[in-house]
């Protein structure tokens, strides 16, 4: 994102836009959604800012390298999410999902475009999906009955793109008690009622 | 009545007595019975009519395999025909009716077609029926649809609701008998992860019906006892009521699980069944050995049943058919029935086909016996039997258990093309060829029919599948069992018989097999499809050998010669329901909501689904009563000042790098190399044979960083597309590819007053004067404040217009906003009718005219496919098939006289030719009431179109009556020099 036909002054006055729209959620409310059944809690998570990163042809190490100072870890390799304020998970070859705060990295697909430069193509992902995170140490149960991801194999740290009821989602563990599923920010609806149904079912 | 025929001992709850109904009447029985066994121990053997002949049946099993007791089970929208009573769960208050009579099971008045059975002998339908030919549609179809079928639907809807679910183990057992227990507790112990499934609610297997199977301890007590250990442990899932349905690719089973089947209502918000999918490593077909009957004369009275489901009925379920029963068998294991039904107290005959069937203290064994006729119409009365001396003796009895052999349960190791091999020691077929990857049969389904065989074979079996995984194998003590020998005789039917049933749900008589023989039907497929021999719900588990021996005797054959037809899943019956699971009715897919939804669905807006998504398609004013009052309104008003049109759905894939510009050139058949940053372009993509596939347009932020825009229909396989280019055509070259569909709202601001409009939300020190941002110009701007946009000034509709874009969760806000500074300028918005409308009347091209049979060439984009690069199809675009000179061109239409339609598909002919496909000359594509013109128009594509232009030609829709005459004029109906776009 750089230069226009028409001059542009900064987009940002400081770290925050000062406009007056008011954003909504994905399923259309003011607050993001809460839902409680039986052990588990549903969490609709709006407060996070996403964007992808894709190494230029040539410059693939340069840009792990950079994924890794931002992240202070390793760029994750396939099937793995690290990181901490700034949290990169595998989406393809040379190519990562950046999450971070909203909060304080409302633009951050703007920071990363100056951190990367030229090594790196990056878009702005926030407003492209939407992000239940399911709590609770009885989540597999729920999970199997959604997508063919085999949660006993897995030890903490993995990321899995799926299809949940015909939608393209990631998965990702947390921790032991905390799954996040990422899934289309059009969906998002379909996509909730697909988790709260399974909850449901289940419990 | 009630009780009558209950017997000592058994596996059902006595303390938990439940009520059920049969055909309206009240029964009782016991937690752990099914329908089938409370049935019987009530004294009821008549539990259905045949399919054909509607002749009084009973159960000839206890299982899955059940032919004859199906039944209507529940009432209402939940009732479901053709359920196996043996396999039904009694619970309290269970309700069920038999099917296929009437007026009722005693007296039912189709029962006529037994006495004229010849006319309904196999095939009856292809030599009757078709004199005269006016009473097949009339008098004959009717007819045999109403008798044809068994149990009827309750054409409500299906209200319990399917869940779908994914396991995954390393090794899969198939059946928990003591094959798959033994297999279970050896890949348990070893630490894999096991799951262990079986159709019946209580798991064991023959462990559950046989006496003394082992040496010291009690059969169904160890079962228990292996379950509850199984169930401790962490790495294995023990699923009962779980039928796996089928083997499919790659180690991956579908398996039903009932989850609610067994009580009367599954509780609030869970599912009735579940289809699991699950994925192993291995799988164990454990699935045991069904028993197969003998036929003979009149061998399916109520009664008359396998010997093996008689003994099952007495040690599992404590009922008996009757107080005094025969057993007619060929080998030693129908001896088992006598035994275990005298020390129950019921009074035992064996008739033995083998002159060498020795004697008993405790029952009369007729050696060298057959049977020959029964009697007893609506229930077994008496048998009579031949004896080795000549002579016939009659037997009164209620029951008659028969043991033909047993055939191993080798359906799954079929599902993938394999073929079974016949084992001449069993008389039966045992699984060969190739197994579907990573199945592997053992215990009595590979024909190691003994308790201490089958045991074994489990065991070993796991420890194979266990040493493929590369585990370390614990082998738990098995204990110890019998090993009898099989001693069985080849006999498959008694001679000389009229009325002797084959397969018994579809009414398959042995004289029915002759017959196919007689009319040259001998190949196993065609004897199955010529009688229906093993077509119904059965699959033909109790008769598919014995139909084969009969064919083969006939025929000269040996039986594995005939060989045998193909096993398909599923199974058993699985109801349609669990194939759909949560997919149905308004969660059939995904919806797809765009971000100015809401806002829409505020204004009471008309909704149109476009694939997955939601799109407005008109905004109904008060007052309005038809949709065209609407979008007529909607169109006027839009060329009139301005309209807003939430244009989310158009593909909008981010395209970067160094090689982004060359990229697009290789992609799109015009150029784009040198397309000046800030500036847009229309792009054309061909297919690889030159076709027109998608067009949209580009614009360019930056060097390296282009937004290429698809049609909404086409934004996933456009991307695809590019993604296949990208990874397989030029991987040399720098460019990334993803999608922002989603990442940003985006709405087209369209009309005279639009610049006016977007001059009250764009910040101002954005110049978007005619000056500042001409048409085709794009920039990254801020709107209302400093929140991030891009601007795009393209239009659709042929009016000034422009697209904004903000990211999606702004889009609700932005609507908002844009409603309410507009307001000065009755600001309308529009949906997709009215946006169709515009662009027709300006004829811009869209998916009708991009067909999938249309060149750059008919669109009139001839000049558009450069040559001075090349490009995905530009080759292929040049072959004389799509150069021809009568090509058909992208023209108008308009109707001579305006009160005429132009339906869209309608075709074109030349005044004065015939009409006729020799003569055709094109089709209209797209076609709508025009407000501007104030009557119908079109566009589509006519021969040599452009160089007609002022011709009349007729239009012509044979078959709904149209034809009259249009004129053919430009497409460009509104503002044909483009004037408007560039104000």
């Amino acid at each position: 994102m750089s230069k226009s036909s028409v001059p542009i002054s900064s987009t940002q006055r400081g770290n925050v836009s000062v406009h007056d729209l008011k954003p909504i959620t994905p399923l259309g409310a003011a607050d993001p959604r809460v839902d409680n059944v039986g052990p588990l809690t549903l969490t609709e998570v709006t407060s996070v800012a996403l964007a992808s990163v894709a190494a230029r042809l040539g410059s693939e190490e340069a840009t792990r390298k950079t994924l890794g100072e931002l992240i202070g870890a390793e760029a994750p390799a396939p099937s793995r999410h690290t990181g901490d304020m700034l949290l990169a998970f595998w989406t393809g070859p040379d190519q990562w999902m950046v999450e971070a705060p909203i909060a304080t990295h409302e633009d951050l697909a703007h920071r990363l475009v100056a951190a990367f430069g030229s090594t790196a193509s990056v878009t702005e992902q926030t407003d492209a999906w939407c992000r239940f995170d399911l709590k609770g140490d009885d989540y597999p149960a729920v999970l199997e009955r959604l997508c063919a991801i085999d949660l006993g194999n897995w030890q903490g740290g993995e990321v899995q793109r799926t299809t949940i009821d015909h939608l393209g989602c990631f998965v990702l563990a947390r921790d032991a008690r905390t799954l996040s599923v990422i899934g289309p920010r059009s969906s998002a609806g379909s996509l909730h009622h697909a988790l709260i149904t399974a909850c449901r079912s289940v419990f | 009545m009630s009780d009558k025929n209950r017997l000592n001992g058994g596996l059902i709850e006595r303390n938990r007595p439940m009520s059920f109904t049969f055909d309206g009447k009240r029964y009782s029985g016991y937690a752990g019975d099914t329908l089938a066994s409370a049935l019987l121990a009530n004294g009821v053997r008549l539990m259905g009519r045949s399919f054909k002949y509607h002749r009084p049946r009973g159960p000839l099993t206890a299982g899955s395999e059940e032919p004859n007791a199906i039944v209507e089970l529940r009432g209402g929208a939940r009732k479901e025909p053709n359920t196996r009573a043996t396999t039904a769960e009694l619970f309290d208050g269970l309700s069920a009716n038999s099917q296929n009579r009437f007026p009722s099971l005693k007296w039912d008045a189709m029962a006529i077609n037994d006495r004229l059975s010849t006319f309904f002998a196999a095939g009856f339908y292809y030599k009757t029926f078709m004199w005269p030919a006016a009473f097949w549609e009339k008098l004959y179809e009717p007819m045999i649809r109403r008798a044809a079928g068994l149990g009827t639907l309750s054409h409500e809807p299906d209200p319990d609701c399917y869940d779908k679910g994914f396991l995954h183990c390393d090794v899969l057992i198939i059946g928990a008998g003591p094959a798959g227990l033994a297999a279970a507790l050896t890949a348990g112990e070893s630490g894999a992860r096991v799951i262990l499934a079986d159709e019946d609610f209580l798991l064991g297997g023959r462990l559950n019906a046989e006496t003394g199977l082992l040496a010291d301890e009690d059969g169904v007590a160890w079962a228990a006892q292996a379950v509850a250990r199984l169930r401790s442990m962490p790495n294995v899932r023990v699923m009962p009521r779980s039928t796996v349905i089928g083997a499919f690719d790659h180690g991956v089973y579908g398996m039903v699980e009932r989850v609610s089947d067994h009580v009367a209502e599954p509780a609030a918000g869970k599912p009735r069944q579940i289809l699991w999918r699950i994925y192993s490593k291995r799988a164990i077909l454990s699935a045991g050995a069904t028993e197969r009957p003998i036929v003979f004369e009149n061998n399916d009275r109520p009664g008359i049943m396998l010997a093996s489901a008689m003994r099952s009925y007495a040690n599992r379920w404590a009922a008996t058919p009757g107080k005094a029963v025969a057993v007619f068998t060929n080998n030693d294991d129908g001896h088992r029935t006598a035994a275990d039904l005298h020390a129950k107290g019921v009074k035992v005959t064996v008739i033995d086909t083998r002159p060498d069937a020795g004697v008993s203290p405790d029952y009369e064994i007729l050696s060298g016996a057959q049977v020959i006729d029964t009697k007893g119409r609506l229930g077994l009365k008496s048998v009579d039997v031949q004896l080795s001396s000549g002579g016939t003796r009659t037997l009164f009895v209620d029951g008659l258990g028969v043991s033909g052999g047993w055939n191993p349960n080798v359906h799954m190791t079929c599902h993938q093309r394999g073929r079974p091999q016949w084992e001449e020691t069993l008389c039966a077929f045992v699984p060969g060829g190739t197994m579907p990857t990573g199945l592997i049969p053992a215990g009595a389904a590979i024909g190691a029919f003994s308790t201490h065989a089958a045991l074994n074979s489990g065991q070993d079996t796991a420890a194979t599948a266990l040493g493929d995984l590369g585990l370390t194998v614990t082998r738990p003590d098995l204990p110890s069992a019998e090993d009898a020998p099989v001693r069985v005789a080849s006999f498959w039917h008694v001679k000389g018989a009229k009325r002797a049933w084959v397969d018994q749900q579809n009414d398959v008589t042995a004289k029915d097999v002759k017959l196919a023989h007689q009319e040259n039907f001998t190949s196993v497929e065609h004897l199955k499809r010529y009688t229906t021999l093993g077509m119904a719900t059965d699959q033909g588990k109790t008769s598919n050998i014995a139909g084969l021996a009969i064919m083969a005797e006939v025929t000269g054959k040996q039986i594995p010669e005939v060989g045998t037809t193909m096993f398909r899943p599923p199974y058993t019956p699985t109801a349609i329901g669990v194939l759909a699971g949560r997919s149905r009715d308004k969660d059939f897919r995904p919806v797809r909501k765009t971000p100015s939804h809401y806002w829409a669905e505020e204004q009471g807006a008309v909704f149109v689904e476009v694939g997955m998504w939601l799109r407005a398609q008109w905004f109904p004013k008060p007052g309005e009563t038809h949709w065209r009052e609407s979008v007529d309104r909607e169109v006027l008003q839009t060329r009139k000042s301005v309209g807003v049109c939430d244009c989310t759905t158009l593909g909008k894939i981010d395209v970067q790098g160094a090689d982004a510009a060359e990229f697009l050139n290789k992609i799109y058949a015009n150029g784009f190399a040198k397309l000046a940053v800030g500036k847009t372009r229309y792009g054309l993509m061909l297919r690889e044979d030159g076709i027109a596939m998608d067009d949209g347009t580009a614009g360019r932020l930056a060097e390296d960083h282009f937004v290429v825009t698809t049609t909404t229909a086409n934004a996933v396989p456009v991307f695809r597309h590019m993604e296949f280019i990208r990874q397989c055509l030029y991987p040399d070259m720098d460019v990334q590819l993803i999608s922002t569909t989603e990442a940003w709202a985006q709405y087209a601001v369209a009309g005279p007053n639009s610049r006016k409009l977007l001059q009250k939300i764009v910040d101002p020190e954005f110049d978007i004067s005619n000056e500042g941002f001409p048409f085709m110009a794009c920039g990254e701007i801020t709107v209302c404040g400093g929140l991030r946009a891009r601007l795009f000034r393209i239009s659709f509709s042929g009016e000034l217009a422009f697209e904004i874009a903000v990211p999606t969760r702004y889009g609700d806000a932005l609507m908002r906003r844009l409603m309410k500074e507009g307001k000065e300028f009755d600001v309308t918005p529009y949906g997709t009718e009215a946006l169709s409308v515009m662009r027709i009347e300006k004829g811009h091209a869209a998916g009708n005219e991009l067909n999938g049979t249309t060149s750059a060439f008919n669109l009139g984009m001839g000049r558009m496919v450069s040559k001075k690069k090349d490009s995905i199809g530009s080759t292929l675009s040049e072959r004389p098939g799509l150069n021809e000179e009568d090509a058909l061109k992208l023209v108008g239409f308009k109707p001579v006289n305006a009160e005429h339609k132009v339906p869209a598909g309608a075709h074109l002919m030349t005044k004065g030719t015939p009409v006729d496909a020799a003569h055709d000359q094109g089709y209209i594509t797209s076609a709508c009431y025009s407000p501007n013109l104030g009557c119908h128009i079109g566009i589509g594509y006519l021969k040599s179109g452009d160089t007609r232009l002022g011709e009349v030609v007729r239009l012509v829709s044979p078959l709904t009556g149209v034809d009259h005459d249009v004129e053919v004029v430009s497409a460009h109906f509104v503002d044909p020099e483009g004037e408007r776009l560039r104000a």
